[in-house]
């Protein structure tokens, strides 16, 4: 049978569900629960964060300081691909900033930003440690090394 | 020799960097190839190789014969592989990197290098204990428990010389004492693989080459320390490392390396793994242990210090990747061995990730004291480009450029501080004349004004300022007094900053500021930018008599900037123009110029 959003939306329900009673009360484990809320719903959903808050008996603000904090967690639902451009500085000095300019005009959004049909999520990384293929995009979690602005309609093209 | 029944092994590279450049297709086709022609070959993984500029690499080797090594590889050249050497026996010398015979470790990239912490990366499966074990793996560890209290492994230790590798370079065996003697029952040794760093890959290569290397520097740590409990906070960002490290922890516990009763004797030491969240001020110490609670990471005062009064409340040893992993290697050859390399007050060896403008660009490991001409010369080969080398970028973030008047300079704690530079966690980015040291200045700040947690003024606030007078620089807006303005800024952060991160941010500027004033003062009274970077401070043109009139460069032109009839030269209107360079990259007849 072929899952309807609502029926996906009531898994994703469960799995939260499952993790928030694996780790209630334990110490330390506020990190590991985002990671986990993020990882079910692709983002951080406020209700989930007051979720985790009551469970941790910690107070919502927090919950959403810490979840400010680190680079890794996103408050917004992303795109069904995420590009992301690295500016660790090999990249820099290979011409980084032109492949975040010629991505930004392919795709018509600026870092942090969902194209309206959202297909691509545009990220920066500060670096992604394939220096030597410098500069790097990463989509998904595939590396496209060695590019040149002009290379880059060409890659989008691929996830369309 | 024409046998053609030969058996063969392929080892692919499969390292972030192998895996990035199309590792796994290339082992894919191996695979292919040898079913389709029937050939009995058996394809592997390995880990980083080292070689990083001739990714994919591939280590091909006949029973009873001796390895090759290729290196660019991609599927289709497989095939050829395939039909020459694999089916026809002979090798294809044009991807050969070292031919039969040939030993790898006499090739110009590793003549110089020695390779302990690297010494199996690239030999063993990572995802294989056994691998690890057959080359002498977890004998370190066994000898320890077979006899050695933890005050003759902190004695060695501490003879050794080793300091920590993270950057600060803390002696390891002090660290060690003092974790031990602190009082109070439960302990914890923690792994810092929170390599944040921008362009710095050494510990992410460790822990996916070789994570059994760190987990049994890991188990003898806690052993000298007293810890039963260990942590590894590893980046997020770094999947393959984590998963590797996962697979590891689980191999090892099964054969009783790790848990209760290692190896049947006394010694309880188990190791879980927590996945860092992306924040490089958790590099610090006390702000990592914050992480690891659940807390925003925000370092605190010191003392104490963590192996007093850590984790929870408990002495914590925390050791960097690379520091664990030269363990194993210490115990087994001895204090003495490991104090025989290196300069009086660096032992030992460091691993750097050479990349930038580099010809030879990878993984490698020097003997302390090895000059960072070295480094970039005999082992990098030098400029990428043909562009004279500039500078050398070390440290990242907390670190400094350094001149390439100064690439005599050893590599070894002392010397570089003393340069204005520092050690660091190993990053070495190597510039040419296309990089601008005003704009590297600016692109650091920006790096650790981002990443500053907010807690001290000085770093919160300050680096913001020293930005924007950095961005007014490169914008072409500069004044001159903004030059002693930043000198100024910069004192007061260093000494108003609790943690290294505000301490050490305004190095990169600096050192730029000591040794490349020229190119601030370019900016600022010239309104120039000499390395045609800072896109305020220059203009492309078309020179009339290269252009050819290809119109290559009005195709890719996004603001119509280039006119001009086809089969005559082109104009360039700098006022449309916005330098994005596009023009620059399509055009084959270098006709296009900064000025």
């Amino acid at each position: 049978m072929k899952k309807t959003p609502s029926r996906r939306a009531a898994a994703a329900d469960r799995r939260f569900r499952a993790l928030l009673s694996s780790l209630r009360g334990q110490k330390g484990a506020l990190i590991p629960l985002l990671q986990g809320a993020q990882e079910i719903y692709g983002y951080l959903p406020v209700g989930a964060m007051r979720r985790i808050a009551r469970a941790l008996r910690l107070s919502p603000s927090e919950v959403f300081g810490v979840a400010t904090f680190y680079g890794q967690f996103r408050l917004k639902p992303v795109g069904r691909n995420i590009v992301t451009v690295c500016h660790g500085t090999a990249c820099h000095v290979a011409g980084a900033e032109r492949i975040s300019e010629a991505l930004g005009r392919a795709l018509g959004v600026s870092p942090g930003e969902t194209t309206g049909d959202g297909a691509f999520t545009l990220r920066e990384a500060a670096c992604l440690g394939c220096c030597s293929l410098s500069p790097v995009v990463m989509v998904n979690a595939t590396v496209h090394g060695k590019l040149t602005a002009a290379s880059v309609p060409g890659i989008l093209k691929r996830y369309r | 020799m024409k046998t053609g029944r030969r058996r063969f092994t392929v080892t692919i590279g499969l390292g972030s960097c192998g895996v990035a450049a199309g590792a796994e297709g290339v082992a894919e086709a191996f695979r292919a190839e040898a079913r389709g022609r029937g050939l009995a070959v058996a394809v592997k993984g390995t880990g980083c190789i080292g070689i990083c500029h001739r990714e994919v690499l591939a280590e091909v080797s006949a029973e009873g014969g001796r390895p090759v090594l290729y290196g660019d590889l991609t599927p289709a050249r497989v095939r050829r592989i395939a039909e020459e050497h694999l089916a026809g026996g002979v090798p294809v010398g044009e991807w050969l990197l070292a031919g039969e015979g040939e030993d790898i470790s006499s090739l110009p990239y590793f003549a110089k290098q020695r390779r302990i912490v690297l010494g199996k990366c690239g030999l063993i499966d990572p995802e294989e204990i056994g691998d690890y074990i057959g080359r002498g793996g977890y004998a370190a560890l066994s000898s320890v428990l077979d006899g050695a209290s933890p005050d003759d492994v902190i004695r060695a230790v501490t003879e050794s010389g080793l300091r920590g590798r993270g950057g600060a370079g803390f002696p390891t065996g002090r660290k060690w004492r003092i974790a031990r003697d602190a009082p109070g029952g439960e302990k914890y040794l923690i792994c810092n693989a929170d390599e944040g760093d921008p362009g710095a890959f050494m510990d992410r290569s460790v822990l996916e080459s070789d994570p059994h290397a760190v987990l049994e520097g890991m188990a003898i740590a806690g052993y000298a320390v007293g810890a039963s409990r260990g942590i590894i906070y590893v980046r997020a960002e770094y999947p393959l490392a984590v998963k590797r490290l996962g697979i590891a922890v689980r191999q090892a516990a099964a054969r009783r390396l790790l848990g209760r009763r290692i190896m049947g004797g006394r010694f309880d030491f188990s190791v879980s793994i927590m996945h860092g969240a992306g924040a490089f001020v958790c590099g610090e110490e006390t702000a990592l242990i914050k992480s690891i609670q659940g807390e925003r990471g925000m370092p605190r005062l010191r003392p104490p210090f963590p192996p007093s009064r850590g984790l929870w409340g408990r002495p914590t040893c925390i050791n960097n990747v690379e520091t664990l992993a030269s363990v194993p290697w210490i115990v087994s050859r001895g204090a003495a061995a490991y104090a025989s390399i290196g300069t009086p007050g660096s032992r030992g060896t460091k691993v750097f990730a050479l990349a930038g403008k580099i010809a030879r660009g990878g993984l490698v490991e020097v003997p302390m004291g090895t000059t960072l001409g070295e480094i970039i010369f005999d082992i990098g080969g030098g400029s990428a480009t043909g562009l004279p080398v500039k500078a050398a970028q070390i440290g990242g973030p907390s670190g400094g450029c350094l001149p390439a008047a100064l690439f005599d300079t050893p590599v070894d704690y002392e010397s570089l501080q003393k340069s204005g530079a520092i050690m660091g966690s190993g990053g070495l980015i190597v510039l040419d004349d296309s990089s601008c040291m005003v704009d590297i200045a600016r692109y650091f700040l920006a790096f650790t004004q981002a990443e500053s947690c907010g807690k001290c003024t000085f770093c919160r606030i300050g680096t913001k300022r020293m930005l924007e007078i950095l961005e007014r620089i490169t914008a072409g807006k500069g004044r001159m007094e903004d030059l002693d303005l930043l000198e100024e800024l910069a004192g007061k952060i260093k000494i108003a900053s609790l943690c290294g991160l505000g301490q050490t941010a305004p190095n990169p500027v600096l050192t730029t500021l000591r040794f490349f004033r020229g190119e601030y003062e370019a900016h600022i009274r010239d309104r120039r930018c000499p390395a045609r970077k800072c896109k305020a401070l220059f203009a492309y043109s078309i020179s009339p008599g290269a252009c050819v009139g290809c119109g290559a460069c009005v195709r890719v032109c996004p603001t119509k900037a280039i006119t001009g009839e086809p089969k005559k030269p082109h104009r360039l209107d700098p006022l449309q123009c916005t330098r994005c360079g596009l023009c620059v990259e399509a055009c084959r007849f270098g006709a296009i110029t900064a000025g």
